[in-house]
């Protein structure tokens, strides 16, 4: 078979097809046209504006490790005039997250960008190591994904940033589409493919690769040699949206498409004022200053659980007022330090979207 | 396991692993396989006596055979992760001495001695 020639450049040799178009390219234009993409997916949104402090969500895996070379090409190839910083949540797994944290720490120093790790640990008094041996591996996955959306917000407000971007990629949010739908979560459909989220007092977070396809984002990494860390999560990771994942890995083999058109089908989803209207309105959580629709905030709620030997408490209904029978939460139990949003942190001129 | 040694009815292929696929295979990411160069036409389950091939009769080895040689000879654990439907499960990518093997014909890619074939598995978290 003669050596296909990229169909930008003519020139050089093929080395990709390309899972959005089957255009079929070589290294540089694969490069090129990855990077330029992203940069319009910034410009469209202007997501960033000179002078902003903007917190890369840094995991060590592909998505973010590919994310901060991009941001770093981009910043300085296009004078953004951010200022980056790395931004990792020690979750405290043994043997998972200390070893990707190595990865990010190598990060730090390959891309010279400040580095800031929260850890569960020093933020709640609880690892996730201890929270499973308390639990066990059946509901670990809402404690984990419930401390480190707070987690995240404060080590972000710790570095007086403006913005936090995350490396979610298009496939994730088709993913986070389809199960939203099977769900019948229609207030989240019309949320989750937002390229920008920000809560009334929360930080704005982003996903510059709303548009990049995972397998561009794997090929990318694969080509620039960048070293990401890349094992499962030893506890028990998400069944269903590894069941969602399968079945559209499934769909884009037959047709590649499938990814960007579910994304725009998401978008395009009309949500009923009264469904928006289900949800609650935010308030402030009386405990920590989070913010939340009750009361309490779910991370203290899952914390009071914990501390006092009945983790299920925020997870059924049952438990919960079990728990409230008991009386109210003993002084003595640990509870999250306050939550105070650095004022400069606040750029009062974002767009809102409604959330 | 097949013997090392490159005798003239087989070839030499470089397999890496990727993206969290080595721990599949003994959390080694380079190896370097055996692969006979002529192969049985006929689909098979598992290609572990192959008797056609015995007999001098097939196809050139190619990368859909490959795959499966891997599977019953190299893989250690978990199988479906890497194998569905007698080619690599979606969400796989393989390269081709560092090219997409969409542009060079998947599994029907014939092998020679010394091609460097990779599999990343894009499926573990980001
Ligand atoms: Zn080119
Ligand atoms: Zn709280």
């Amino acid at each position: 078979m003669p050596p296909r020639l990229c169909s930008l450049c003519n020139d050089a040799r093929a080395i990709l097809k390309r899972p959005k178009t089957g255009q079929q390219i070589c290294k540089e234009c694969f490069f090129w046209v990855f990077e330029t993409e992203v940069h319009s997916t910034i410009t469209e949104a202007q997501l960033f504006k000179p002078g902003d402090r903007v917190a890369i969500g840094a995991s060590g895996g592909k998505d973010s490790t590919v994310l901060a070379h991009v941001m770093k090409t981009l910043n300085d190839r296009y004078q953004y005039g951010l200022e980056l910083f790395l931004l990792s949540i020690d979750e405290g797994i043994t043997g998972y997250r200390d070893d990707s944290l190595e990865t990010v720490k190598r990060n730090q120093q390959q891309y010279g960008m400040p580095l800031k790790i929260l850890s569960y640990d020093e933020l709640y008094g609880w690892t996730m190591d201890a929270i499973v041996s308390q639990i066990g591996k059946k509901n670990n996955c809402t404690f984990c994904g419930v401390f480190r959306r707070q987690a995240l917000d404060r080590g972000a407000a710790s570095l007086h940033v403006d913005h936090i971007v995350t490396g979610h990629n298009a496939d994730d949010i088709a993913e986070t589409v389809l199960m939203n739908i099977m769900r019948g979560d229609i207030a989240r459909l019309g949320r989750c493919t937002l390229i920008c989220t920000q809560g009334e007092d929360t930080i704005r977070r982003s996903k510059p690769f709303k548009y990049a396809y995972e397998k561009e984002i794997v090929m990318y990494a694969y080509f620039k040699k960048l070293d990401y860390f890349s094992t499962e999560c030893i506890y028990s990771p998400d069944a269903y949206r590894g069941h969602a994942r399968a079945f559209l890995k499934d769909l884009e083999a037959a047709r590649p498409s499938v990814i960007i058109d579910i994304i725009h089908s998401g978008e395009t989803f009309e949500v009923k004022e009264e469904v928006k209207a289900t949800q609650k309105a935010q308030q402030t959580c009386k405990r920590c200053g989070y913010m939340s629709s009750n009361e309490l905030c779910k991370a203290c709620t899952l914390l009071e659980g914990l501390e006092r030997g009945m983790a299920t408490a925020a997870i059924t209904e049952r438990a919960r007022k079990k728990l409230d029978a008991e009386g109210p939460a003993l002084e003595s139990i640990r509870t999250i330090p306050f939550f105070q949003q650095s004022p400069e942190a606040h750029s009062t001129d974002a767009p809102k979207p409604p959330t | 396991m097949a013997t090392s040694s490159t005798t003239s009815k087989q070839i030499s292929i470089k397999v890496e692993f990727g993206g969290g696929l080595e721990l599949l295979f003994d959390n080694q990411r380079s190896h370097r396989v055996p692969v006979p160069s002529y192969v049985s036409t006929t689909g098979k389950k598992s290609l572990k006596d192959d008797a056609d091939v015995a007999e001098g009769k097939g196809r050139p080895v190619d990368v859909a055979y490959l795959i499966l040689w891997l599977r019953d000879n190299l893989l250690k654990e978990r199988a479906e992760l890497f194998v569905e439907n007698e080619t690599v499960r979606p969400g796989i990518l393989v390269l081709v001495n560092d090219t997409d093997w969409e542009l060079e014909g998947e599994g029907e890619y014939q092998l020679k001695g010394g091609d460097e074939i990779v599999f990343i598995s894009t499926l573990h978290g980001g």
